[in-house]
């Protein structure tokens, strides 16, 4: 049988009622738990495992595809619309969308949000389903020197993406990179910046500071400003659905953000947070618009929803082809084929076909069933954004000090949560861009480790960092993207200064 | 107000314990890992066997368990209805993070599950055997470099052992620290590095299909059904096994203890259990009472030696 037997053979197992049923369940569930801060789709799946003992392999698995889509599409929507990213891969997403939500502009930004994640989900899935092992390859040739290559380009194009001040984003860089600093260093097991405190150890949860910075911070700020408080937040301006022009720019990053997310999900130490990275960062350099990056672009929003959606699909790759699960979730889906008696591997497409090929099939049901959702859903969830003021915050500080709670029980990460959303605060007040702290605190571990770990395996030769065509590409991506606009702008200014000395005369 | 509503979470968080119901487990990982599944697993067979009408889960992440220990033996002192799952890994983490409380400060009831280690390289690897490698590392200890989960734990424990045995200063392995066994498989599939090491269970499909040459596995003897030498075959005297147990809470009375104990005994001894124990690949490693404990003081002995000697350990 070829691919396209199996497809079709995958989709016939999926599309029994029953299998439907679990779909519909896992995608709800998950939509319901990306939404909530803190309480992840790896919780999630854990929590489910025990009951789905029951299922038959396909259905429970099916369930579980259900729900990680649905996780990755949900987040979106407190990102969004309460500027709280449910889950690390959404915190890009709060930039443009909730600026576009205060504008509005809730609805359009909701809808490139769903329908992207979908055009994503399609694509992604298709590409999990016919280039998988070619993916794969591709994967491996990542090693230490070439993660570090990819993470240098990452910081070099966030970096400068955010914010109007290259002084201020860099700040707001560094304190994200020290603060990453905290915890256990990886390669040596030693404990650094913990001050003897136990719970510092593992060094500082990622949505921790982004659930603090974003929702604390902001509602801190609004609660500071009283009735004072300028940006009255409109819940609806024009219409709830997208424009020709919104459609118009949206389509273009859809597929852009499919096309960076994909292959860094399947990376083992991908992730999808830096696909939405990569992507925010091309949408800013690629746009006709730039005035309204930072003010609500569509494609700020398009983008990165369209990579995260992809990067779930293509953490599929390396959990099917290699039986390596490179997020929490995938570790658990794991666990549920284990149940089964399965090992995911690269025998399990020859040994198990049906079962692989209803996943992806099943993938690809639970991709529309989520666009059927939520498309309606639209009009309900704008409608929070005209909840007054006090409430609508008192509620938000309930939902993120909930969902810290839920995700680890501890005072000291409440305590946390509070700290950082006073300085989210204070960084609000002085002008400093949020964004950049979390992307420190994501990419900077991933750097140093790399790093660390390409000298090692190199034995201290610094020149193994550029020995690798990919490390040396991506290197030589990352120092155009550096230099070009800073030779641009001298060029800019030399025309400027030209012209301020001619009008002296 | 903002005090009130500090109070109220903290009252909740507080009061949430009280509603568990017969057993609570703590995980003291992340949903998705090796203490997590245990955990779960537990839950399911302690509850279709009847042995406790309802058993709850909490993830208690980070630092090698050791986050979830110190707030286990804190928060649960006395109570005879909550258990922890444990291991080997969580011996070389209390070390190394010099962790304040340890082993001593909770019951350890019994050892339930273990893995053997395996000793890997990738298809294409000049080695063949796992004397090849052995050569290598006494000719020049760097030019290995060895993938394998965290820092301290038991893979970087086992390459310790190797080197000591093969008279290499212990200092001068090359082990590169990868988060889980699964980052440290992409690593060794690209040949990013000369060898790779974790519970053989991570590698099994990958030794079937070809793409990596098992050198080794750290057994007393051969496992059944896996077509590799001992690393004790090969002269070098390394027996090491990943294990998992579970204690309970401190300051329980000896009655307590016992009733504990009993109800373990009779999960392990359940059909249900052994036959997850198969479905999961885990060994059955039962070892309870005066037998563990005394085990339990030998392996924390042995591995304080030899992170000392690798210097992760003053």
């Amino acid at each position: 049988m070829n691919t396209f037997e199996f497809l079709l053979q995958g989709l016939l197992i999926a599309a029994q009622p029953m299998n439907l049923l679990y779909a519909l369940i896992g995608v709800t569930l998950g939509t319901a738990v990306g939404v909530l801060p803190g309480i992840g789709p790896a919780l999630t799946v854990a929590l489910l495992l025990p009951v789905t003992y029951q299922l038959d392999p396909a259905g429970s698995l099916i369930m579980f595809a259900g729900i990680y889509y649905g996780g990755m599409y949900g987040g979106s929507t407190t990102s969004i619309l309460l500027n709280t990213p449910g889950e690390s891969a959404s915190i890009v997403t709060a930039l443009e969308g909730n600026k576009m939500a205060r504008a509005g502009r809730g609805g359009p930004a909701l809808a490139t949000a769903a329908i992207g994640s979908f055009v994503a989900g399609l694509i992604a899935t298709l590409g999990l389903a016919f280039i998988a092992p070619y993916i794969v390859k591709m994967a491996l040739i990542f090693g230490p020197r070439e993660y570090f290559a990819l993470m240098v380009l990452a910081f070099v194009t966030v970096s400068s993406a955010f914010g109007d001040s290259t002084l201020r984003g860099l700040t707001s860089l560094f304190v994200g990179l020290a603060l990453a600093m905290i915890g256990i260093d990886q390669l040596s097991g030693q404990a650094r910046l913990s001050f003897g405190i136990p719970d510092l150890l593992d060094g500082i949860e990622v949505t921790t500071l982004a659930v603090a910075m974003f929702a604390i911070g902001e509602s801190l700020y609004i609660a500071a400003q009283g009735d004072r408080g300028p940006d009255k937040i409109e819940a609806v301006r024009g219409s709830v659905w997208m424009s020709a022009t919104d459609w118009a720019r949206s389509w273009k990053p859809w597929l852009r953000g499919t096309a960076i997310g994909f292959p860094i999900g399947a990376m083992p130490a991908g992730g999808a947070e830096i696909g939405t990275f990569l992507s925010y960062a091309a949408e800013k350099r690629l746009t006709k618009h730039p005035e309204e990056f930072g003010n609500g672009a569509i494609e700020g929003v398009a983008g990165p929803e369209a990579a995260n959606n992809a990067s779930a699909a293509g953490t599929l790759v390396p959990l099917l082809t290699l039986g390596l699960p490179t997020t929490a979730t995938a570790a658990i889906m794991l666990a549920g084929f284990q149940q089964y008696g399965l090992q995911p591997g690269p025998l399990l497409f020859a040994t198990n076909p049906q079962l692989v090929w209803g996943l992806i099939a099943s993938l690809l049901i639970a991709n529309l069933m989520l666009l059927v959702l939520n498309l309606p859903l639209i009009g309900l969830w704008v409608k929070l954004l005209s909840i007054p003021k006090p409430w609508l915050y008192a509620g938000i500080m309930l939902f993120a000090t909930l969902g810290t709670i839920g995700a680890n029980p501890s005072v000291f990460e409440l305590g946390m949560l509070l700290a950082f959303g006073l300085l989210g605060y204070a960084m609000r007040v002085f002008g400093y861009p949020i964004a950049p702290v979390v992307v420190g605190l994501i990419l900077g571990p991933l750097a140093e480790q790399q790093l660390r770990r390409a000298l090692s395996i190199s034995q201290g030769d610094l020149t193994t960092l550029v020995a690798s065509p990919v490390a040396l590409v991506l290197l030589l991506i990352a120092a155009a993207a550096l230099i070009v606009p800073l030779i641009l702008r001298a060029r800019g200014r030399g025309q400027v200064l030209s012209q301020l000395a001619a009008s002296e005369d | 107000m903002k005090q009130f509503f500090l109070a109220s979470i903290l009252a909740g968080a507080i009061a949430l314990p009280a509603f568990a119901a017969d057993y609570k487990i703590i995980a003291p990982a992340n949903p998705g890992g090796g203490w997590d599944q245990t955990a779960r697993t537990l839950q399911t067979v302690m509850q279709s066997e009847g042995i406790s009408g309802n058993v709850q889960v909490v993830n208690v992440p980070g630092a090698g368990g050791t986050i979830g220990l110190a707030q286990f033996a804190s928060q649960d002192k006395g109570n005879p209805n909550a258990l922890i799952v444990g291991g080997y890994v969580m011996v070389g983490a209390i070390l190394t993070n010099k962790s304040p409380v340890t082993l001593k400060d909770v019951t350890p009831i019994a050892r339930l599950t273990g893995e053997y280690e395996a000793i890997v390289v990738p298809a294409s690897s000049p080695f063949q055997t796992f004397g090849d490698l052995v050569e290598a590392l006494k000719k020049d200890p760097g030019a290995v470099s060895w993938a394998g989960g965290s820092a301290g734990g038991t893979d970087h424990i086992t390459v310790g052992l190797i080197a000591k045995e093969a008279g290499v200063d212990p200092k001068k392995i090359n082990y590169i620290a990868y988060s889980g066994g699964g980052e440290a498989l992409a690593a060794i599939l690209g040949a990013q590095v000369s060898a790779g090491i974790s519970g053989y269970g991570e590698f099994e499909s990958q030794v079937k299909a070809g793409t990596l040459r098992l050198l080794a596995v750290s057994s007393e003897e051969r496992i059944e059904g896996v077509d590799a030498p001992t690393i004790k075959e090969s002269g070098l005297d390394v027996v090491v096994e990943n294990w998992r147990m579970v204690a309970a809470a401190p300051g329980l009375t000896d009655e307590q203890k016992a009733a504990v104990s009993a109800d373990v005994e009779k999960l392990v001894k359940s059909a249900a259990w052994q036959e997850q124990l198969k479905t999961k690949g885990w060994q059955d490693t039962y070892l309870s009472g005066a037998a563990f404990d005394e085990q339990l003081a030998k392996d924390v002995s042995a591995t304080e030696g030899i992170l000392k000697e690798i210097g992760l350990v003053e």
